[in-house]
């Protein structure tokens, strides 16, 4: 492990319980709800300056990881450091500045109250981040940094659309000077015509500010050209780490593979079909036993079935948590090709 | 990606309107401008009580007692000789002060402790809204009634009376709004500017919570001077002689057969006030519902 990470996550986990129903507690027998696994022993490393995406399909815990590391959202289990040092459950202002957050729908993560000069003022104020006569100078620099004009200081977020409003959010976010941004599906709510100008805004912003960005999508085709490194979760824990490039050419997992031919693409014909997933993800209330992938997954042997595989270095920066990593056969697909 | 597309599209990201904010067209708003025409014509007939009234309200003249519409006194005289018109101008006074403060109250009160309670939830929520549902399932009057009647008539123990039970329906109202509005992204987006409890409550969840309150306080005042005007009807209102419309009706109810403007122009005075005050709640749920903001 390299020592550059800002953020590494140690082992977290998330369970929410889930009182069952008083009717149920009366009739012996009755199936017990339990508890919820949102996230079951995740590793995972930030590293400093690096753009590292997060994607799975809904329920896989990825918001639940996002929100864990903005600290709005407290771990069961498990540990999380900042640059070598871990964070405290209840973290101070200056900590809580350092990791900030974008958030998927721009609508309700803008009040609809108050104007944009002041979102940004009262932040730049609350954390002196410039002197009080600097303030309307640095909000016009941070409108700027994303891509907007100065006259979106005197306006309400009403008056907006969601590309901008996603850029206002993003000012918002940076305003405060972090190391870290958290972006949680920051461009699933967009339309697909702006969704390139904020990713475009994301690689921009991590070159300009040196931000480490951890960026959560459901959708690898996103991701594909912003990221430096992919974590593709399942179910609550990640299957697949690789280098973006390594990933896409080298898969060395059946639901990786899976997410990669899924993406949709002009080309007629998919030569890895028999890797097209079925069904849905299973209840995070009753996780299978085994590799928790087992079935949905189209190379699973009986031993998928009996033994859960954890994640482990397969080549280099490469981990992959399948039983048969290695000897999957060798990946073609229309979009690496 | 590629640049150019990003520039082709970003063309797009117009923005979106560039209307003014709905508030300033507030005098767009027919039912809010008449609401406040009628209102503020009638908090200025209340306040210019000194100057426009054209006799003393309390000042007993037997020997005119009765007398009916016209001549000096415009709307007649009562059975003590006194003159109507007065009383309704210096009854106004009475009237819409007792209205505004009994809200003023439990407005801010039930506010508060409705904030609290929705946003840190809790023990203290449960207590409050027990508290809240034992309220509720008085009948009003009953309660102010009672409690009138133990604190002795007058204009503090109305607004004793009033207070304690009407802000369990602003607690309510703004604890409802936000246990919806604490689950905004940018209630969250707050906490993580590091920003305190009370400055997330006060600047953050407060104006996207408070229009539903307000639009309740103007209905909740024509209800407050209803419930003045029963008391008043009642012998526990504001003590005699002091003019008050409620007490107006009363007096003037005995001689309804023979003298019906006695008690049927206060009367019309206070749909009047009702309907004016109604019309700014109107107005005002027009320009504050959020779903006329997006």
């Amino acid at each position: 492990m390299t020592t550059s990470a800002v953020l590494r996550v140690s082992n977290i986990s998330k369970s929410y319980h889930v009182p069952s129903p008083i009717l149920s507690k009366l009739q012996p027998g009755a199936r017990q709800r339990g508890s919820l696994t949102a996230l079951d022993g995740i590793d995972l490393e930030l590293r400093a300056g690096e753009i590292l995406a997060l994607v799975g399909e809904s329920g896989s815990g990825k918001s639940t990881l996002a929100k864990i590391l903005v600290g709005s959202v407290e771990a069961s289990a498990g540990k999380l450091d900042y640059r070598g040092r871990p964070v405290p459950a209840k973290r101070s202002r200056d900590a809580t500045r350092r990791i900030q957050m974008v958030f998927q729908d721009p609508y309700s993560s803008l009040n609809p109250r108050i104007t944009v000069g002041a979102i940004l003022g009262e932040l730049l104020r609350l954390h002196k981040i410039v002197p009080r006569n600097q303030v309307r100078a640095e909000s016009i620099r941070l409108l700027n940094l994303v891509g907007m004009e100065e006259d979106a200081l005197d306006a309400y977020p009403s008056q907006f659309s969601g590309g901008q409003r996603q850029r206002i959010a993003i000012a918002r976010a940076i305003a405060v000077r972090p190391d870290v941004l958290i972006a949680d599906e920051p461009v699933s709510a967009l339309d697909v015509s702006v969704q390139a100008t904020i990713l475009e805004l994301f690689t921009t912003l991590r070159a300009d500010l040196g931000l480490s960005i951890l960026f959560v999508a459901h959708n690898l085709a996103v991701v594909q050209h912003l990221s430096q490194r992919v974590a593709v979760m399942y179910l609550g824990r990640i299957v697949e780490v690789a280098e973006t490039a390594e990933l896409f050419a080298n898969p060395r997992h059946p639901y990786t593979r899976a997410l990669i031919d899924s993406i949709p693409r002009m080309s007629e014909s998919s030569v890895n079909l028999e890797l097209v997933l079925e069904g849905e993800p299973p209840s995070p209330y009753d996780i299978p036993g085994g590799c928790r992938f087992h079935p949905r997954c189209p190379v699973a042997v009986s031993a998928c079935r009996e033994i859960d595989p954890a994640l482990t270095a397969i080549a280099g920066d490469h981990q992959s948590a399948c039983l048969l990593a290695n000897e999957l056969p060798p990946f073609y697909s229309a979009t690496t090709s | 990606m590629s640049t150019p597309t990003a520039l082709l599209f970003r063309a797009q990201e117009k923005r979106r309107s560039t209307r003014t904010r709905s508030l300033k067209a507030w005098y767009r708003n027919p039912s809010l401008v008449a609401g406040l025409i009628v209102v503020g014509a009638l908090v200025l007939v209340a306040v210019l009580a000194p100057v426009i009234a054209p006799f003393d309200p309390v000042k007993q003249d037997l020997q005119n007692s009765l007398l009916a519409p016209g001549g000096a006194h415009v709307l007649g005289t009562d059975k003590y000789g006194r003159d109507v018109l007065s009383r309704l101008i210096w009854g106004a006074q009475v009237d819409l002060r007792i209205g505004f403060m009994a809200v003023l109250i439990p407005f801010v009160f039930g506010s508060v402790v409705g904030a609290l309670a929705g946003y840190f939830g809790g023990w203290f929520d449960s207590i409050v809204m027990q508290i809240v549902d034992i309220f509720f399932a008085f009948p009003f009057y009953v309660m102010v009634i009672v409690l009138v009647f133990v604190l002795g008539a007058g204009e503090v123990s109305i607004y004793l009376a009033i207070s304690a039970i009407s802000w369990v329906a602003y607690a309510k109202i703004v604890r409802g709004e936000v246990l919806v509005a604490k689950k905004q992204d940018y209630i969250v987006a707050a906490r993580l500017g590091g920003m305190s409890h009370g400055r997330v409550i006060v600047r953050h969840i407060g104006p996207n919570v408070m229009s539903q309150a307000i639009i309740y306080a103007m209905s909740d005042i024509v209800l407050d001077i209803m419930a003045i005007v029963t008391l008043g009807y009642l012998g526990l209102g504001v003590a005699p002689p002091t003019a008050e419309w409620g007490s107006m009706i009363l007096d003037g109810q005995e001689f309804i057969t023979t003298q019906w403007q006695q008690a049927t122009i206060p009367g019309l005075v206070i749909v009047v006030t009702s309907l004016g005050l109604s019309w700014i709640g109107d107005g005002l749920s027009d320009l504050l519902s959020p779903e006329r903001r997006k």
